[in-house]
């Protein structure tokens, strides 16, 4: 037995398949022709100029932020209505939630931005901004939940009703957001989409951008929730058992 | 035979009457928590150094301070159910879960209701804020929603974490997010009740209107959610 | 290209995020394989 092999003679230690890895290649592939047309191939706006070059990577990482966390409360509903309380669903859900969280925050600062120049600040009180803030924050909390601790299933029962009640906190607070942005105060910020009219090639590096993102998405989904498997099951075997583990690895 | 309505009755008045019980005999809200909200006002008025500012921002200040003042309580409520593994004794005896979060939530909004009162007092004192009579009704409904909304969230994710190690701090980073709309639809309503920076008192009632499907909102889905959320 | 700077800032965040949390993944999960069994792999 050499040192690197374990004890438990595992054929695969990675979470890839050969679909996985023909999805994270295509995903390469996509993304690679994404920055190019974004940055070099598509024309600059009329009014914009080069800075909505922006908006292809601005508007997709949103967009995944949305998909992630609208599946993020599907999975959870499947957990707690499955009777079988499959442990996948609860794990799905926290990965899509993870990945969300660091695509909304990237759309936050990117955002911020192109705001800085087509506003002239990085931030506004303006509805949409913030309700944004408060998604990234909300699923921070989601996050927070399941490290609660406890066993799996009380995570999971936790974490999917607090999925569960940030879907219906998000449109109150937006709503609310709305009615205090237009009932109080004017809201006096130009929208930056409204301005941009989209030439043929401009639009399709915007939907290539949503596809490649989306792609990305499922990419990471998936090894996500394998990695969060393998840390239940690491968990389940005790901490004892990894640091003996790792004892014999490094030969001590 | 007793109706489920009947044992819900029955429990959330038991639990009402337990929660009420123990702060009449620990006076934790009087001795501690509305000392801190006072404190806090206070404190507003030095970061603030201005009389008009003060009187603008008043109906806001006087909001947060509740809110503030609301994570104490929430974590007091669920501290005593978890301490001695209240809960678990309450949940294996099967009692009635939508008993349970009626009693918790009332006995909440009580409280609130009551420490909302004594801010109420203070910002006329210290903010120098008039309001006329039709503005004191509309602070008192504005008060009243916004109060039952208030319980019926701070139940939910008091309970949420509740037992586990570390929800302390947890809950606000829950708790505030998810009462932003009472926070904004409140302040304005109060605003509109104190006529401060120009508002008028008619304006408030949209907003009264906005806690009230806060409030109907919260209190459906906990009646729903807090018996899953707490079993096992 | 106007602004150059803070357009490749964007792109540069975007994709230097996302490809670090890419790599944290596959990582993590290379040193948490060699720890577990292959019944605890489904996907294997």
């Amino acid at each position: 037995m050499t040192t690197f092999q374990t004890a438990f003679e595992a054929k695969s230690k990675t979470t890839g398949t050969a679909a996985s890895k023909k999805l994270g290649a295509a995903t390469i592939v996509a993304v690679i022709f994404l920055v190019l047309s974004g940055l070099i191939f598509s024309a600059e706006d009329v009014v914009q100029g080069s800075t909505v070059r922006i908006m292809y990577v601005h508007v997709p990482s949103i967009w995944v932020a949305y998909l992630a966390f609208a599946l993020t409360a599907i999975f959870s509903g499947v957990y707690l209505s499955n009777r079988s309380r499959s442990l996948i669903w609860d794990r799905l859900a926290g990965a899509s939630a993870e990945i969300g969280v660091l695509f909304v925050a990237v759309s936050l600062v990117t955002g911020s931005l192109w705001g800085r120049l087509t506003w002239g600040t990085f931030w506004v009180w303006d509805a949409r901004l913030t309700s944004t803030a408060f998604l990234f924050i909300t699923y921070i909390g989601y996050l927070a939940v399941r490290r609660l601790g406890g066993t799996f299933r009380q995570r999971a029962r936790r974490s999917s009703v607090m999925a569960l009640l940030s879907v219906l906190e998000i449109p109150l607070v937006h709503f609310s957001v709305n009615l205090w942005r237009t009932l109080h105060q004017k809201a006096s910020v130009a929208d930056p989409n409204a301005k941009v009219s989209l030439d043929g090639l401009m639009l399709f590096t915007l939907f290539w951008g949503l596809i490649s993102f989306t792609m990305l998405f499922a990419w990471l989904l998936v090894h996500r929730q394998r990695l969060m498997a393998l840390e239940d099951a690491v968990q389940d075997r005790g901490l004892d058992r990894a640091i003996q583990q790792r004892r014999t690895e490094a030969g001590l | 035979m007793t109706t489920r309505l009947q044992t819900v009755r029955r429990v959330s008045w038991a639990v009402v009457c337990k929660d009420l019980r123990i702060e009449w005999n620990s006076k934790v809200l009087l001795n501690q928590v509305a000392p801190f909200s006072l404190v806090v006002m206070i404190m507003f008025a030095f970061a603030l150094d201005n009389e008009g500012i003060l009187q603008r921002v008043a109906p806001g200040l006087l909001w947060l301070a509740t809110l503030f003042s609301m994570l104490i309580i929430v974590q007091r409520s669920f501290a005593v159910e978890t301490a001695d593994g209240a809960l678990d004794a309450l949940r294996v005896a099967g009692t009635e879960p939508l008993g349970i979060f009626i009693g918790k939530s009332l006995a909440l909004m009580v409280q609130l209701f009551a420490l909302e009162l004594m801010l109420l007092a203070v910002a006329l004192v210290l903010y120098t804020v008039e309001p006329t009579a039709t503005g004191y009704a509309e602070t008192f409904a504005t008060m009243v929603v916004a109060t039952v909304g208030l319980g019926f969230v701070g139940t939910l994710y008091g309970g949420l974490g509740a037992g586990a190690r570390g929800r302390e701090t947890l809950l606000p980073l829950l708790l505030l997010p998810a009462v932003a709309p009472v926070l904004i639809g409140a302040t304005r309503a109060t605003e509109a009740a104190f006529e401060s920076g120009g508002a008028q008192s008619s304006q408030g009632w949209p907003w009264i209107g906005l806690l009230a499907v806060f409030a109907g909102v919260f209190g459906a889905v906990g009646a729903l959610a807090f018996g899953p959320m707490i079993e096992e | 290209m106007d602004h150059a700077s803070f357009i490749i800032a964007s792109y540069a965040l975007t994709f230097v995020s996302i490809a670090g949390y890419a790599l944290y993944i596959v990582r993590r999960a290379r040193r948490l394989g060699a720890l577990t069994s292959d019944d605890d792999k489904p996907w294997i």
